[in-house]
């Protein structure tokens, strides 16, 4: 418990400063330590998978994607202007944040055992995946067999997005 | 296209690490129905070793030949995953259906199992030569390849 308050504080921070900085590629290395301190509350609530990703992709890929766009352009944010904040933005979202708090109170409270999402269909696979797969890690049963066919969208995703790179960014290659 | 760096620590020290790394990528693949991990991260840390090969030597470079040479896999994985699941219907089953795989002498949870690994290492594929070609993809510049098409003219 004593943790999770100065990690809240850190993601905070640093989401707030990956925005408000100029420079952008100290913009790019915040961010990354903001995806860093995120895989520690993903780890501390128990998604080891979830942190796992987000360590390896948001702290590692993504920020050598960013630096390498980067390098293409110009590191000082000097175009763009941000204007003043309108007043209907500072009246309308507290309200609808209240409007959240408001539909928050009806959520299952975290981790209860009655709750919708733990009562349907997460058992089944909790209690056979051992014996119809073998796979001791559910995650993984989860994502490569009961829900192979959503994986293998993503895949195709993944490989689109490759492509797409290509094609665009090497016009004249041979 | 990226200069090869020229500090000797960096050298030595991707000479060190980037091996660790690919090792450790493999070990997260294949450990995934253990432990934390699967395909999609163990295919981002092979990524990122590759990329790291890239960044220190450069593209021209010995030390990121096997970065180079896996740019020509790209939809390997995409055909190892659609193959699977191919297999599955040709053993009469649906597509990804992994008791249907008609691997002979293993009963239905190791089929699973086999089918498991298999398209784990499909997505690991993927990924990795994914995240390589969007890094080489990024750091090509259009200059240069015009340049040398007029130098060979």
């Amino acid at each position: 418990m004593t943790i999770e308050i100065p990690l809240l504080i850190l993601l905070v921070m640093t989401a707030a400063g990956a925005i408000l900085v100029k420079d952008l590629i100290s913009a790019v290395l915040i961010l990354g330590s903001y995806s860093f301190a995120l895989a520690l509350v993903w780890a501390l609530l128990g998604a080891v998978d979830v942190a796992f990703v987000e360590a390896v992709v948001g702290a590692g890929l993504a920020t050598v994607f960013f630096l390498l766009t980067l390098f293409r352009t110009t590191e000082k944010d000097t175009v763009i202007r941000r204007p003043p904040v309108p007043w209907a933005a500072i009246l309308g979202l507290p309200l609808l944040g209240m409007l959240l708090l408001y539909g928050a109170g009806d959520l299952p409270v975290f981790g209860d055992p009655t709750s919708p999402a733990s009562t349907h269909i997460s058992p089944v696979y909790l209690e056979n995946s051992v014996d119809q797969t073998r796979t001791p890690n559910v995650v993984t049963a989860v994502l490569m067999d009961y829900r192979s066919f959503d994986t293998f969208i993503e895949t195709i995703v993944i490989f689109t997005a490759g492509i797409a790179c290509a094609l665009i960014l090497r016009k004249g290659d041979k | 296209m990226i200069q090869p760096h020229d500090s000797v620590i960096v050298r030595t020290l991707g000479h060190i690490v980037i091996p660790v790394a690919q090792l450790f990528g493999v070990y997260v693949l294949v450990f995934g129905q253990y432990g934390p991990g699967g395909g999609f991260v163990g295919g981002v840390v092979i990524a990122a070793s590759m990329i790291m090969a890239i960044l220190i030597f450069g593209i021209g470079s010995e030390d990121s030949a096997l970065a180079k040479k896996i740019l020509h896999g790209d939809g390997l994985g995409l055909l190892i995953f659609a193959g699977v699941g191919g297999l599955c219907m040709i053993g009469g089953g649906q597509f990804l259906n992994y008791s249907n795989l008609g691997i002979p002498s293993l009963d239905e949870s190791s089929q699973h199992y086999v089918g498991i690994l298999l398209t784990q290492l499909g997505v690991a594929v993927d990924v990795a030569v994914t995240g390589v070609s969007i890094a080489v993809s990024l750091s090509f510049e259009e200059d240069e390849i015009s340049q040398e098409e007029v130098t060979h003219d």
